[in-house]
């Protein structure tokens, strides 16, 4: 079973832990800036919202690379970048249209969630479930549980 | 390590910007922080000196755990010589201003000097600079920190700066940072104007780490963050209801200070509440509260998101507060609220934004404006000073343009500017006062809270219930419940609070996590992070050393132990509804006690055995 990150905005509180864990995870430094996942903050409507790379099946990212440098991990279909490969050409930073993957200056390479290999660290960090990695195929289960919950089964009866 | 030991000196006088080295032999015994920076400031200034004067420093400092994933570290401290007291001034703010200083390399910025035009400080990691502010001084904070945002073209910088109350030498100024985060007390934020510095804006992208032992430390922060998550107040009340969880429970017990401390319990008290900010309000249905918000790392999130009624008198022809931003935070709402016997909550958040939006600590803001009520109702205080303005207690009008005219200093607002202590001087009523070493007191009546008595009067920077907050254990049982109506033991309880306190605030972290956790909880946590050792014993050790430290300052700058009391009303009249009623606040029965413990002569002054058993500073 595949599984995907599953991003709720409306528990999000903005603490910013998910950047902390994603960058120590990649960069070994708690680094908000170095973060593949970002919190931005709607201040005037009091909204956070958490936003990553959704791995997209026809990914833009991937077709567009001219080097292949950006594979499907099969076990969990994150697309990943190979480092070696990538010549920091940054196509695929035009191509995302929703602009998840980005250069790095420090290492000449472009870089993306890849879903820590399976196991997460946004996710796992993250202290409200506004983040969850859940089965791919049923994200939708708990808004459905939601609006189930609210059906009036007397009006039926 | 965690530290990044660097120290960025700013000369406003000379207009330089030099690193340095950060002093370890001093973040042995200091850790950091609060702490650490103290030492600093009691190295490099005469607590003589005039709060005001080129002579006084102000330091920005962020601890070892700032800036990491330790739940709740992005914390950072602003250390100087308060104007408002003459003591020690320390104010604390969350945010993310800390965890950017920290990300750009640097654990302090400290200023010193005057600045001869208006200038704010632009750090971009290893680039300082300091910059001209003609364009924004004069302004808001919120003006100023879409200005900066627009002049660097930099969404992510994150910015701290001062109001035009600071501006205009309202003692009771607050740096502000993050638009709606403050370092709120004592003043810090009128000495960063009277250096002609405007604002502080960071952008830090090198990173925190220099972690001791990361296996370790990455597993003693997940342990934490799961005590937090499980405990019922860091876990449940404050993500749902925020600081403003206390207003009923306070009032209930009869510790809720009304009407200039007139009275402990509040009518209104309801309506102002964490509950009332959950509830629909007639008019278009929406609740005060959007939602809460976590600091920097902060797994609690026990922060306010609000938004006002558009048809409010305050509002109604000004769109620019129609959005949400800071709400009410608990010890803000008494003051603004109970203390000034107003109980709408819309009343109450527009105030709360204009502290927020001017830079005015909303504590002291709202006593000030108490007792403005009650210098009005007795007769010393009248329609000609005010303009014509009925400057009546529960007057909702009265305190919305008290707090216009004091956040901008203009007319009376330069009166209310000066604080409660020389407010009810000038106006020839000095025991109308409510405050200790001219700092305004919180939310906590200490005839029905005994321990608070003894925090008030023996806290370094005046009236405050954030060295030790003994409610704690009186009120809410942590860490075990004691009798908020005894004395017996409050004088070892404030000592043991106060050093704890100081040990937290110095780590980098929110004293909020003490609901929940201990210093055995925070101790593997730096122990992991910082090279050395770090045990429980040494952080009571350094947090008892900061205190004294502290305690030595405000001795050397002339505020002796006479001055550890209280107001006559809270000592001589009695409470006359509640829990508490007909007690007064016993601090006599602990003040001789907590001397003794604390290793102190008779008169509050630190023994040469003390001293030298803490090595304090000579």
């Amino acid at each position: 079973m595949q599984k995907s990150l599953h991003i709720d905005p409306g528990k999000c509180t903005g603490c910013l832990q998910c950047e902390m864990a994603c960058s120590y995870e990649h960069e070994g430094l708690f680094n908000p800036s170095k973060s593949r996942i970002r919190v931005f903050t709607f201040h005037e409507e009091g909204r956070f919202v958490p936003y990553t790379c959704t791995q997209c099946d026809e990914a833009w990212c991937m077709q567009a690379c001219p080097v292949d440098a950006i594979t499907v991990n099969a076990a969990t279909g994150a697309k990943e970048v190979n480092a070696d490969t990538c010549v920091g050409c940054k196509v695929c930073t035009i191509a995302c249209p929703f602009g998840t993957v980005n250069y790095s200056q420090s290492t000449g390479k472009v870089v993306k969630c890849d879903l820590c290999g399976g196991d997460p660290k946004c996710a796992e960090a993250c202290p409200t479930e506004a983040i969850t990695y859940i089965d791919a195929d049923a994200t939708g289960i708990d808004r459905m549980r939601a609006w189930a919950a609210k059906t009036d089964n007397a009006a039926s009866a | 390590m965690a530290w990044t030991k660097k120290i960025l000196r700013v000369n406003l006088t000379d207009g330089t910007c030099t690193p340095e080295p950060l002093n370890m032999e001093w973040a042995k015994e200091y850790l950091g922080q609060r702490g650490l920076a103290t030492r600093y400031l009691v190295e490099e200034i005469d607590p003589t000196c005039d709060a005001l004067g080129p002579d006084n420093k102000l330091i920005m400092a962020t601890g070892p755990l700032t800036g990491t994933m330790v739940s709740t570290g992005g914390r950072y401290s602003v250390i100087t010589k308060s104007p408002l007291t003459g003591c020690v001034a320390c104010s604390n703010s969350g945010g993310f201003l800390g965890n950017e200083m920290k990300n750009a390399g640097w654990d302090m910025i400290i200023f010193e000097g005057k600045s001869p035009e208006p200038v704010y400080l632009y750090l971009e990691n290893d680039k300082a600079e300091l910059k001209s502010a003609a364009d924004i001084w004069g302004q808001s904070v919120w003006a100023a920190d879409e200005a900066l945002h627009q002049a660097h073209q930099d969404p992510q910088l994150r910015i701290a700066a001062v109001g035009r109350s600071a501006e205009a030498g309202c003692l009771f100024s607050a740096v502000v940072n993050d638009l709606h985060r403050a370092a709120g007390r004592s003043g810090v934020g009128t000495v960063m104007a009277s250096k002609n510095l405007k604002a502080v804006a960071i952008r830090g992208t090198l990173g925190v780490g220099n972690i001791k032992d990361p296996a370790g430390f990455m597993s003693a922060v997940s342990a934490g963050k799961k005590v937090l998550a499980e405990n019922p107040v860091t876990g449940q009340g404050l993500p749902t209801y925020g600081t403003q969880v206390l207003m009923n429970v306070i009032n209930e017990v009869g510790a809720l200070p009304t009407r200039n401390m007139r009275e402990v319990q509040f009518e209104g008290a309801h309506n102002v509440s964490g509950e009332a900010m959950h509830e629909p309000r007639k008019s278009d249905g929406k609740p005060n509260l959007t939602t809460n918000a976590g600091c920097f790392g902060c797994t609690i999130a026990c922060g306010r998101i609000s938004s006002m009624d558009k048809g409010h008198f305050s509002v109604e022809n000004k769109p620019q507060y129609w959005g949400n931003s800071g709400g009410l935070e608990y010890e803000a709402a008494w003051a603004l609220g109970p203390d000034t016997g107003v109980d709408d909550l819309d009343a109450l958040t527009y105030v709360n934004f204009l502290c927020n939006e001017d830079g005015m600590d909303p504590i002291s803001f709202g006593s000030t404006v108490a007792a403005a009520m009650e210098l009005f109702e007795q007769g010393a205080i009248t329609t000609e000073h005010t303009g014509g303005v009925e400057l009546k207690f529960g007057s909702a009008e009265a305190l919305c343009w008290a707090a216009e005219v004091t956040a901008k200093g203009e007319g009376f607002g330069i009166d209310l500017g000066l604080g409660s202590k020389r407010l009810c001087e000038k106006y020839g009523r000095p025991e109308l006062s409510m405050t200790v070493k001219g700092q305004e007191f919180p939310a906590y009546d200490p005839r029905g809270i005994q321990g608070m008595g003894l925090t008030y009067a023996t806290s370094n920077r005046g009236a405050c219930h954030l060295r030790s907050y003994t409610v704690a254990s009186e009120i809410l049982g942590i860490p075990e419940k004691t009798d908020p109506l005894a004395t017996e033991g409050k004088a070892g309880l404030v000592k043991a609070f106060q050093d704890a306190t100081a040990a937290f605030d110095s780590a980098g972290i929110c004293v909020f996590t003490s609901f929940a956790w201990s210093l055995e909880d925070v101790a593997p946590q730096l122990d992991t992070a910082c090279e050395g050792d770090w045990s429980v014993d040494k952080l009571a050790e350094v947090g008892e050393r900061i205190w004294n430290m502290e305690r030595a300052f405000n001795i050397a700058a002339g505020i002796t132990g006479e001055q550890d009391t209280l107001p006559d009303r809270l000592r001589k009249d009695a409470a006359q509804t509640g829990p508490a009623a007909g007690r007064v606040s016993d601090l006599d029965k602990m003040l001789p006690e907590y001397y003794q413990l604390r290793g102190w002569s008779a008169d509050g002054v630190p023994t040469a055995e003390t001293s030298s058993r803490l090595n304090l500073p000579a």
